[in-house]
């Protein structure tokens, strides 16, 4: 054995890898379960390719057969079985998509609550926002394949944003669709973009964030860099071996009790009552008939909301906000005229898009918006701490109202537009007041940020 | 930083192999880029349709399909023409003066022929959508009392009257698009083909 990893040695830095990535990896030994979900995140990864590897044996992406292919592995032995196990290892990769998207938004909110984006970790943050924008993408394209009804509409909806662009619109979502509509020929490009191109993104996106993970060091619950208070050894004196203390110690813990709560979902009740998997896809795609309530999945719903909620009624409000943001941004800027210059022609051409662009390309651009806003998060923050911990109750209260916002968006996302009146007004007017929250958590975070009073950060990790 | 000690010949020669191979790779693209357009079979699906209309009831909307979207023809009766002319105010467009919507010879209110048939790409100028028609007049379509008669579509709640128009305060900008289609005769017509041009 020695002899074997002394020969690999010799060609390929074997050793020095998993000690600089493992066993020699000082990580804060401060963490807590929040810091569960990255490894988690990995592991639903490899769910998915290897489920998906599988499916792909029997899977048909052909108009005529993708239903019928779907079912065929579907079919249950009880039944006159087709493809043995099929149906588990569907349910596995169908129930594992929604599995992907609670841990990464937990992986995300931790991120919030820590500070984890802040510096040195920028670089590490965009990595993951892309991550995130080429898992959507992933999701909405496996999504299509079963040739359901709703998945076609919704791939009509979905493709149909991009011909709002001006002047280019029209012919880029023929191009992408490769016909007037959604066809056979969306199908097939779908299929090998799903299966192929993006999770080879995946793959390599997920490596290049661990790298620089590894080149930064973790952050912890403290916001400490931990980097900072060294031994005589060179070894932070807060820090711990990943391996073993986080890999058997910790993360091994946390894959059992994840794939125990997985496997109750897979095994119980995978469609979860129709918001891991609607019912409507469970009718083939009909192209003269959208199903009665169309809604994407629970995971764009928040997303899905801040479109539809974006109506003309919606521009003198969004005419104030920026109004508001740009007064704000001016008084800030400390007196300098090229500053306010600057920020007063933003909302000049910003009032003025109001004018001239309609509402549905506004709408696409708030969709847009609500995830490229995150790109920015490291330089909208400008507290002194990282750390939830250290600071004052206006960034708590911020960081509240913001999740809220975000699980009520994507309730209202599930619901019809209209014919729902819950408390006091309309989905549609409580969407438009969440989309106006959840914008202020990040344009407005330059400012309370500085005005929160913070508490001093110890020099050492707390427990 | 200084340039002694470099070969200018050999960094201009450099820079040019390094744009040329620039060039190749993007000529390289376009292929698989152009590969993704629409093909031939594709294009050669989005053929004119020929509809027989003779047996449509007055009230009663027909679907048929046209380049893989459907197209309503509806039979309008006398109550709901008079009931597009009332509801003006709370349109758009009612004048249809975006003219990028229907073909130049379609009235301006009736978006139609003959104003009793209606042919419309049933496709929402939002997002794509197919609107559900709820095509009777106040409450029994579950609009409301008020409601004018029209189409709803259920993805994001945008409204159409009677001849397609778009109501206020909905996510669609624009009115539903009036497909190219002439008559054949009283009771045939056929879609995709114009008065004048041909084959749109």
């Amino acid at each position: 054995m020695q002899k074997l990893i002394s020969w690999i040695d010799d060609r390929f830095p074997l050793i020095e890898t998993w000690e600089y990535h493992l066993s020699k990896y000082y990580a804060p030994k401060n963490f807590n379960v929040w810091y569960y979900f990255g490894s988690l995140a990995v592991v639903v990864l490899v769910i998915q390719i290897v489920t998906g590897i599988f499916l792909t044996m029997h899977y048909k992406p052909d108009t005529h057969l993708a239903f019928a292919s779907v079912e065929y592995i579907m079919r249950d032995v009880d039944y006159g079985r087709d493809v043995d196990y099929g149906w588990l290892i569907r349910y596995m990769h169908s129930t594992g998509a929604s599995f992907f998207f609670i841990t990464v938004y937990l992986h995300m909110f931790r991120g919030l609550m820590y500070g984890s984006y802040r510096g040195p970790r920028e670089l590490l943050w965009i990595i993951g926002v892309v991550i995130f924008i080429a898992l959507m993408a992933e999701a909405f394209m496996g999504y299509l394949l079963p040739w359901g009804n709703m998945s076609y509409w919704g791939a009509q909806v979905i493709i149909s944003l991009f011909d709002a662009i001006p002047y280019v619109g029209h012919g880029l979502s023929e191009w992408i669709r490769g016909d007037f509509v959604v066809s056979d020929a969306t199908l097939n490009r779908f299929f090998a973009f799903h299966v192929i191109a993006v999770p080879l993104v995946l793959i390599v996106l997920v490596f290049l964030h661990l790298v620089a993970l590894h080149a930064v060091g973790s952050n912890n619950p403290d916001g400490i860099e931990i980097k900072k208070n060294k031994g005589e050894d060179g070894i932070p004196l807060d820090g711990i071996p990943f391996h073993p203390y986080y890999t058997v110690g910790k993360d091994l813990f946390g894959v059992v009790v994840f794939l125990m709560i997985y496997s109750a979902v897979v095994f119980l009740g995978p469609e979860l009552g129709g918001i891991f998997l609607e019912h409507d896809n469970f009718v083939p795609a009909n192209i003269l008939q959208t199903p009665p309530e169309i809604k994407p999945l629970w995971y764009f719903t928040p997303f899905y909301s801040i479109l539809r909620a974006t109506t003309s009624d919606l521009k003198p409000i969004l005419g104030a906000f920026f109004g508001v943001v740009g007064a704000i941004s001016a008084y800030y800027s400390r007196g300098k005229i090229l500053r306010v210059g600057v920020i007063g022609a933003i909302v000049a051409v910003l009032i003025l898009g109001l004018y001239v662009l309609e509402a549905k390309v506004w709408g696409v651009i708030l969709m847009g918006s609500s995830l490229v806003v995150l790109f920015f998060l490291p330089w909208l923050d400008q507290s002194p701490v990282k750390s939830v911990r250290y600071r004052g109750w206006i960034y708590k209260l911020a960081l509240t109202v913001f999740v809220i916002a975000f699980i009520i968006l994507g309730y209202l996302g599930m619901k019809t537009p209209a014919g729902v009146d819950l408390i006091w007004f309309q989905n549609k007017t409580w969407a438009q007041v969440f989309t106006i929250i959840y914008f202020s958590f990040f344009f407005l975070m330059p400012f309370y940020t500085r005005w929160d009073k913070t508490k001093p950060v110890p020099e050492r990790v707390t427990k | 930083m200084s340039n002694d000690g470099v070969d200018r010949n050999r960094r201009r020669l450099l820079t040019i192999t390094t744009g040329l191979g620039a060039v190749g790779v993007v000529g390289a693209a376009v292929p698989f880029v152009m590969s993704m357009e629409p093909s031939a079979r594709a294009r050669a699906a989005g053929a004119p349709v020929e509809v027989p209309i003779g047996k449509i009831e007055p009230g009663q909307m027909i679907t048929v399909q046209w380049r893989g979207k459907p197209v309503w023809v509806l039979r309008r009766t006398k109550k709901m023409l008079d009931e597009i002319k009332k509801d003006e105010s709370l349109l758009v467009d009612p004048f249809s003066k975006v003219k990028t919507q229907q073909p130049p010879y379609v009235g301006p209110e009736t978006r139609s022929i003959k104003p009793e048939y209606l042919v419309l790409v049933g496709i929402c100028t939002h997002l794509g959508c197919s609107p559900k028609p709820k095509l009777q007049i106040g409450a029994a379509s579950g609009m409301g009392p008020n409601w004018p008669g029209g189409f709803f579509c259920p993805c994001h709640g945008s409204k159409f009257d009677l001849s397609g128009r778009v109501f206020k305060n909905v996510p669609a900008p624009t009115n539903l698009v009036v497909p190219p289609y002439k008559y054949l005769s009283d009771t045939r017509i056929i879609i995709g083909v114009d008065e004048k041009k041909g084959a749109a």
